[in-house]
C-alpha cells in the first residue's frame, strides 16, 4: 500500500486534534447548562414547569417526566441525550420547542452581526493601514484616539445616543424594530434584506436598511476599534521586515508595496482577529438588540430572564454557546488551512 | 486606590534592569501621554468618590417632583443649583454621579481583587503541579472563555438574582480566565529558572517556591491585566446595571442610571448623555493606564 503524501498525515492530525479539543468543551457547556436550573432557587420542577402550588399527584408525575427521581449522573446523561437529538425543552410561556423559536429568532441576529462585522471591515481595515503607512501623522493619531474610544464605549449607552441624535434631532432613522408595520414579508431566508427584495415590494428592502443602520453601527463600535488598531500594528510589523526593504530598492510603487507586498502578511493576525470578535458580537449583540427592540436571539433571552422563562434561557445559553464554540472551531480550522505553520505545531 | 496605582511600579520592580528600576519605569510612563492622562483622570475620579459626601451639592436620592427633569444650567429653565439637571423624579444628576463613582470604582477594584487572587492561586497551582489538576483548571478556564463573556455573566445572574453582588460575582468569574492563564504561563517560565532550582535544592517547600520566589516575578503582566480589567469590570457590571441585572434603583450606579432613564431618551437628553460619558470617560481612563503600563513594563517592547 502506497504511502500517503506527506503533506495528508499532519493535516488530518491537526483536523483530528482540533475537532476531538471541542468535545470536553461541549460538555462542559452541557454541564453548565444542565446545573443552571438547579441553582435557581425554589422548587426545580415549579421552574422547569412553570406551575405553581401543584397539587402532589401531578407533583410526582412531573418529577418522574424530568427524570428528577434519578441519580444526579443519570440526570445529567438524560439531559445530554435529549440535547443530542435537538430537544432542548420547551418555553413555559409560548409551550414552542426551545430549538423551534431559535431557529425563527437566529436570522436576524446573524444578518446583524453580518452588517455590523462588514462596516467594521469596511472602515477598519483601510483606516489602519492608511495610519500604519503615515505612522505619527495626526491621522495615525486620530485614528488610535477613535478607536481606544470605541473599545472602551458603553455600546448601551451609544445606542442611546445615536437615537438621540439621527432619530429625535435629524429625523432620519427609526427608533426601534426591523422594519416598518404596514410591510408584511414572507420569512423565505430569515434575512430580510435578501426577503424584502424578493417580495414584491421595493420600499419594504428601503425600509429594512434604514432600520439596520443605528443598530449596525453600534454594533459594530468595538470591532471596528479592534480591527482597526490590530491592521495598524500588523501593518507596522510587516512594514519593517526585510523583504519590504528589498522591494522598496527594487523601486516598486508605494501603492504595490503596500497592497501586494505588506497587506497580504499583515492580514492573516486581523483574520485571526476577526474570528475571535465573533464571541463579542454576540455580547454586543444582546444590548443591541435589547436598545432597537431587534427580534433576534439576544432580546429572547433578556426577555425569558424577565419572565423566569428558564428552559429558553438554559436552552438558548446552550445554543448560542454551541454557536460561538462551532465558529471558533471554523476560524482555527481555516486558519491551520491558510498557514502551514500553525498545523505542524503540536 | 491612588496608592495601589502609584505602588504598582515598587512591585514590578524585579523585572526591570538593577540600576533605578522605579525611576526606570517612570521615564517609560511618563513618555506615554495617554497613559499620564489616564492616571490623572483616575486620580480625580477617586477624588471624587473618596469626597463624595462633602463635593455633591445634593442628597443623590432626595427626590422633588417639583423639580422633575429640569436640564443642564446652560439650556434654557437650567438652574446653577442643579448643573447638570435633574433626573425623573428631581434628584440631582451630578450628585448622583458623584456617588456613583464610588460604585464604580468599588465594582472595578473588588471584582478585579476576587479575580486576581483566585486566579493566580489556580494558575500556580495549575502551574506547579501540571498532569490531571493542570488539564482541568485550563479545560474549565477555556469553556468559560468560549462563552461570549457577557452571556455568561447576565445567565449567572439570572439564575443568582438581580442584584450588585451577585453581578460583580458574575463578572469576576468570567474574567477569571485571563488571570488563571496569565499566572500559569509566568510560572512555567519562571521554574525553569536556576533561582527557582537552587531554592528547592536548598529545601524550600512548594508552597514557600510558589508564592514567595515566583510569584513576585511573575507579577508585571498580572498589574498590566488588572488594570485593563477594571475598565472590564466597570463596562460588564454597567451593562448587568442598564439590563436591570446588576444594582437595583435607586442606587446611583450608572447603568443602573441609565436603565432609569431610558424611557425619558426623547424628553430630556441630559439624563442619559451623562451617566454614559461618566462610564465612557473612567473606562477609557484605565485602559490607557493598562496600554502605558504594559509599554513600561514589557521589556520586549523597550527600545
Amino acid at each position: 500500500m502506497a504511502a500517503p503524501p506527506f503533506y495528508v498525515q499532519p493535516m488530518l492530525r491537526f483536523i483530528l486534534t482540533r475537532v476531538s479539543l471541542i468535545i470536553p468543551t461541549f460538555l462542559g457547556i452541557t454541564l453548565l447548562a444542565f446545573f443552571l436550573i438547579r441553582l435557581v432557587p425554589g422548587d426545580p420542577i415549579e421552574t422547569l414547569a412553570g406551575e405553581r402550588g401543584i397539587d402532589p399527584a401531578r407533583h410526582e408525575q412531573l418529577r418522574k417526566e424530568y427524570g428528577f427521581d434519578q441519580p444526579i449522573l443519570v440526570q445529567y446523561g438524560i439531559y445530554l441525550s435529549r440535547v443530542l437529538q435537538g430537544d432542548l425543552g420547551k418555553s413555559m410561556i409560548t409551550q414552542e420547542p426551545v430549538i423551534t423559536e431559535f431557529a425563527a429568532l437566529f436570522p436576524a441576529t446573524i444578518e446583524l452581526a453580518l452588517c455590523a462585522i462588514l462596516f467594521a471591515l469596511i472602515l477598519g481595515l483601510p483606516a489602519g493601514i492608511i495610519a500604519a503607512i503615515k505612522r505619527n501623522s495626526i491621522f495615525d493619531h486620530g485614528v488610535m484616539g477613535i478607536s481606544l474610544a470605541g473599545y472602551s464605549m458603553p455600546i448601551f449607552w451609544w445606542g442611546l445616543i445615536l437615537i438621540l441624535l439621527f432619530s429625535v434631532q435629524f429625523d432620519l432613522t427609526p427608533v426601534s424594530g426591523r422594519i416598518d408595520v404596514l410591510y408584511y414579508i414572507e420569512p423565505i431566508t430569515g434575512f430580510l434584506l435578501i426577503d424584502t427584495l424578493l417580495s414584491d415590494e421595493p420600499e419594504a428592502f428601503w425600509s429594512a436598511v434604514r432600520h439596520l443602520i443605528l443598530p449596525t453601527i453600534v454594533l459594530g463600535t468595538v470591532p471596528l476599534a479592534v480591527i482597526a488598531r490590530m491592521t495598524r500594528s500588523a501593518m507596522l510589523e510587516v512594514l519593517g521586515e526585510d523583504y519590504i526593504r528589498t522591494a522598496k530598492a527594487k523601486g516598486l510603487s508605494r501603492f504595490r508595496i503596500v497592497a501586494l507586498h505588506a497587506l497580504r502578511n499583515a492580514l492573516i493576525p486581523v483574520v485571526t482577529v476577526i474570528g475571535l470578535q465573533i464571541g463579542v458580537l454576540f455580547t454586543g449583540a444582546i444590548l443591541t438588540e435589547t436598545i432597537f427592540s431587534w427580534p433576534g436571539v439576544g432580546k429572547w433571552l433578556i426577555d425569558a430572564i424577565f419572565r423566569r422563562d428558564y428552559p429558553v434561557l438554559q436552552g438558548g445559553a446552550l445554543l448560542l454557546g454551541v454557536v460561538v464554540m462551532s465558529v471558533n472551531l471554523l476560524v482555527d480550522l481555516a486558519y491551520g488551512l491558510i498557514n502551514p505553520r500553525i498545523r505542524h505545531t503540536r | 486606590m491612588t496608592t495601589e496605582t502609584m505602588e504598582a511600579p515598587a512591585v514590578a520592580a524585579p523585572t526591570a534592569t538593577p540600576p533605578h528600576p522605579l525611576r526606570e519605569f517612570w521615564g517609560y510612563f511618563s513618555a506615554n501621554h495617554g497613559a499620564v492622562a489616564g492616571l490623572v483622570i483616575i486620580v480625580a475620579v477617586v477624588l471624587v468618590a473618596l469626597l463624595a459626601d462633602v463635593i455633591a451639592p445634593h442628597d443623590p436620592n432626595a427626590t422633588d417632583t417639583a423639580l422633575a427633569l429640569k436640564p443642564p444650567f446652560w439650556q434654557e429653565g437650567g438652574s446653577i443649583a442643579y448643573p447638570l439637571g435633574t433626573d425623573p423624579i428631581g434628584r440631582d444628576i451630578l450628585s448622583r454621579l458623584i456617588h456613583g463613582a464610588r460604585l464604580s470604582l468599588l465594582i472595578g477594584i473588588a471584582v478585579v481583587a476576587l479575580s486576581i487572587i483566585i486566579g493566580t492561586v489556580l494558575g500556580l497551582v495549575a502551574g506547579f503541579f501540571r498532569g490531571l489538576t493542570e488539564i482541568f483548571i485550563m479545560r474549565l478556564m477555556d469553556i468559560i472563555l468560549t462563552l461570549p463573556s457577557l452571556l455568561l455573566a447576565i445567565v449567572i445572574v439570572a439564575v443568582l438574582g438581580p442584584g450588585l453582588m451577585n453581578a460583580m460575582l458574575a463578572v469576576a468569574l468570567v474574567i477569571l480566565p485571563h488571570y488563571v492563564r496569565l499566572a500559569r504561563a509566568a510560572v512555567i517560565t519562571e521554574t525553569s529558572k536556576d533561582y527557582v532550582t537552587a531554592a528547592r535544592v536548598s529545601g524550600a517547600g512548594t508552597t514557600r517556591l510558589m508564592f514567595r520566589e515566583v510569584l513576585p516575578n511573575c507579577t508585571a503582566p498580572l498589574i498590566v491585566q488588572a488594570s485593563l480589567g477594571i475598565s472590564t469590570a466597570i463596562l460588564d457590571a454597567a451593562a448587568l446595571g442598564f439590563l436591570g441585572l446588576g444594582a437595583q434603583p435607586p442606587s446611583p450606579e450608572w447603568g443602573t442610571m441609565l436603565a432609569d432613564a431610558r424611557e425619558f431618551v426623547l424628553r430630556a437628553w441630559w439624563v442619559v448623555t451623562f451617566p454614559g460619558l461618566a462610564i465612557l470617560i473612567t473606562v477609557l481612563a484605565f485602559n490607557l493606564l493598562g496600554d502605558g503600563l504594559r509599554d513600561a513594563l514589557d521589556p520586549k517592547l523597550k527600545r
